[in-house]
């Protein structure tokens, strides 16, 4: 009976296997790399999601130059030991002709040796800036640069008379490399930090950094994080009755954030993406058409609202498929041409890549958007 | 054929397996799992020594590996000094510091001692973490120098392999050589009872802080020669999880067992490879062979084994002499 039932399942699986495996050109493989499970399955997962949504699509328009796609998708699970096992067994096993990924700086940069070696073209879509600063052969990234962030928020700062802020870091990733920009471009945009704390990814509460915030001279405090923490700091504000103005990070600019924060997002201004308002943007916008398409087809396929986390997958294999569609087929074509991209509408900005910049955005790449009755509304 | 030749002739067999492996494997991806199986070997003896002989849990193992990989990242990267001797550096103050904290630890028993190593393991997890101008922080270090003899440079798959698994021998041999010692008994009579051990004579004291320290060693050695040959170390890698992780691979394998570690370190490390057919289910399929092989052979892998082939001899030996009777 038993053995029975396991025969039956072994011909299931293998009738599932076997079903990808009828097309006649061979399919050209990409390779992707996605923290999908672990601390920041946040971004893995929407990142993969969008991959194989947009794999997906071109396959079904009959692939590109009449090549059919096929992503391999392996899982790091944020661990840099298993991003690099994953990454060799893409060149050595499945001989992939470009990567997606990894998910996380970390990740990133632990597998930057392994491909330049090997000299496969690689699309990061974390957003450290260390992974192409300085510039790496064969490592293009999609995810804006923190220090874009940081420009545009102090921009802004410095419009509205601002020179005083506190900053409130998280101690990961995304926070330490946030406070690195922040003070670094302080001097530059004349800004005096009076107080700079920082907590932990999982910490409850942030009354006591808040209060010794509140005790200082900051005209505004600048939270740099990814949820659900800075959700925990915007009610810890409003719970403190602390009038000072709220400032954010790209790292929360989604619905959940609010949902997180309820009565506490209220008014809080952050540098973002501009997928979360896609909608509100001008028609004149070149993103707006990528833009608009993203967040519809992610929301048909997987009922929630597509953030700007899948968008870097997105926009890497936007990017790729530009690439391919000029006759690209070997890693070294691929990367000659992406080297070659200009202005690219994609999802998270305009991209133009060249020899000297393997990141490919300005500020521009970010809008500022506030939180108005539990919605994000655009700053002009 | 005396234990001791059997003993010898048994190593003899694994090390020419071990390098004749890379033989069958030349160019494909596995070899570069292989390598991590290396220095996961290394780490399992080194936990094993102290857990599987002196019966001494710790939980907080992974930070003598983040130790070892992090004073090699730290120093290589700044200062011109030779890698070869800063993993002598590195191994000599992870053992200080095991031996310094071992006193006051090691006078735990059970859960306690459980609590305190754990607590080690978070306390240098956060250290790792948070001196962002030293470690590099979260995004971890990166630009970490090959190893290299003369010309020749431990930067590929083939190279690190052999670079790991002299080392892991190596360990082998001496920690095989330990538990046979007098020093391997006292030990073992520590692990069936610290009073009965005591009342013969065996420095207890001093003995369990000594292998801990040993245990720190091999960590951080393998923890040196895994950041030379990732050239790249996050914190991530050095938690909580990992610990945990080595601690398995010590069960799995079979306390007390060299070969068991060796076992399970290549079970824990290859199965997530082999389960990626699986693609999301592979955690699950995972979780339940851990559960399995723990209810079914609770004295690891190599007991076990050795279980089977002796039922099945008997088993044969019952069925030959059923024959003969009729």
């Amino acid at each position: 009976m038993l053995r029975n039932i396991f025969k039956i399942i072994f011909v299931l699986f293998f009738s599932v296997l076997m079903a990808g495996v009828v097309f006649a050109a061979p399919p050209l493989k990409i390779g992707a790399l996605f923290s999908v499970s672990g601390p920041a399955s946040f971004l893995g997962e929407p990142e993969r999601n969008t991959a194989e949504m947009m794999v997906a699509d071109i396959n079904k328009a009959g692939g590109i130059k009449g090549r059919k796609l096929e992503l391999i998708v392996y899982d790091t699970q944020g661990d840099a030991t298993k991003a690099v096992q994953a990454v060799n067994k893409l060149i050595k096993d499945d001989k992939v002709v470009a990567i997606i990924g990894p998910s996380t700086t970390g990740d990133s940069m632990a597998v930057i040796p392994v491909v330049e070696k090997a000299e496969i073209p690689m699309i990061s879509c974390a957003a450290g800036i260390k992974i192409t600063d300085p510039v790496k052969k064969w490592v293009f990234k999609t995810a804006q640069n923190d220090a874009l962030a940081v420009m545009k928020l102090y921009k802004y700062l410095q419009k509205q008379k601002i020179a005083k802020v506190a900053i409130l870091t998280v101690s990961d990733g995304f926070g330490s490399s946030g406070r690195e920009q922040l003070k670094l471009q302080s001097k530059e945009f004349g800004m005096q930090i009076t107080s700079d704390e920082t907590y932990g990814p999982k910490d409850d509460d942030m009354t006591v950094q808040l209060t010794k915030i509140r005790d200082s001279q900051a005209q505004a405090i600048i939270c740099w994080g990814t949820n659900p923490g800075p959700a925990k700091v915007a009610r810890n504000v409003k719970q403190l009755g602390i009038k000072l103005p709220l400032f954010m990070s790209h790292g929360v600019s989604s619905k959940k954030f609010i949902e997180l924060a309820g009565e506490g997002a209220e008014g809080i201004i952050l540098p973002s993406g501009r997928v979360i308002v896609a909608d509100q943007l001008p028609k004149s916008d070149p993103q707006k058409k990528a833009l608009m398409n993203y967040v519809n087809k992610y929301k048909e396929n997987y009922k929630v609202e597509g953030d700007h986390f899948g968008g870097h997958a997105g926009d890497a294999v936007m990017l790729l498929k530009r690439a391919i569609e000029q006759g690209a087929f070997t890693p070294a074509a691929i990367r000659d041409q992406l080297e070659k991209t200009k202005k690219f509408a994609g999802i998270g900005g305009t991209f133009s890549y060249s020899p000297q910049d393997h990141a490919g955005l300005t500020s521009e790449a970010f809008v500022l958007v506030q939180v108005k009755q539990g919605d994000w509304k655009l700053i002009k | 054929m005396t234990g001791k030749k059997r003993q010898i002739l048994i190593f003899l067999f694994f090390a020419a397996a071990v390098l004749l492996v890379p033989l069958f494997f030349k160019g494909n991806y596995l070899l570069n799992v292989f390598v991590f199986v290396g220095i996961n070997t290394i780490l399992a003896i080194g936990l094993n020594l102290l857990l599987g002989y002196a019966g001494q849990i710790s939980l907080g193992h992974a930070a003598f590996f983040g130790l070892g990989a992090y004073i090699s990242g730290i120093i290589t990267t700044r200062f011109p000094l030779d890698p070869w001797l800063v993993i002598v550096l590195a191994a000599v103050c992870a053992g200080a510091l095991a031996f310094v904290i071992g006193f006051p630890i090691l006078k735990l028993k059970g859960h306690y001692l459980a609590m305190a190593t754990l607590g080690f393991g978070i306390i240098m997890y956060i250290i790792f973490n948070e001196t962002v101008g030293l470690t590099g922080g979260p995004s971890g270090l990166s630009g970490i120098p090959n190893l290299h003899i003369g010309s020749l440079i431990f930067d590929n798959d083939l190279n690190n392999y052999y670079l790991v698994w002299l080392f892991t021998l190596v360990v082998m041999l001496l920690s095989i050589n330990l538990s046979q010692s007098r020093i391997g008994r006292a030990l073992r009579a520590i692990n069936d009872s610290e009073m009965a051990a005591r009342v013969m004579g065996v420095n207890a004291r001093i003995l369990k802080v000594q292998i801990f320290t040993v245990s720190a060693v091999i960590s951080a050695i393998a923890g040196s020669l895994y950041a030379h040959i990732m050239t790249f170390i996050s914190p991530a890698s050095f938690g909580f999880n990992f610990s945990i992780e080595l601690l398995t691979m010590v069960v799995i394998g079979g306390l007390g067992s060299i070969y068991g570690s060796f076992l399970g370190a290549a079970i824990l490390t290859m199965l997530p490879e082999f389960l990626r057919v699986f693609q999301d289910f592979d955690i699950i399929i995972y979780g339940l062979m851990l559960i399995l092989m723990t209810m079914f052979m609770p004295g690891g892998l190599i007991s076990g084994i050795q279980k089977i082939a002796e039922f099945t001899a008997a088993k044969i030996k019952g069925m030959t002499s059923n024959n003969a009777q009729t």
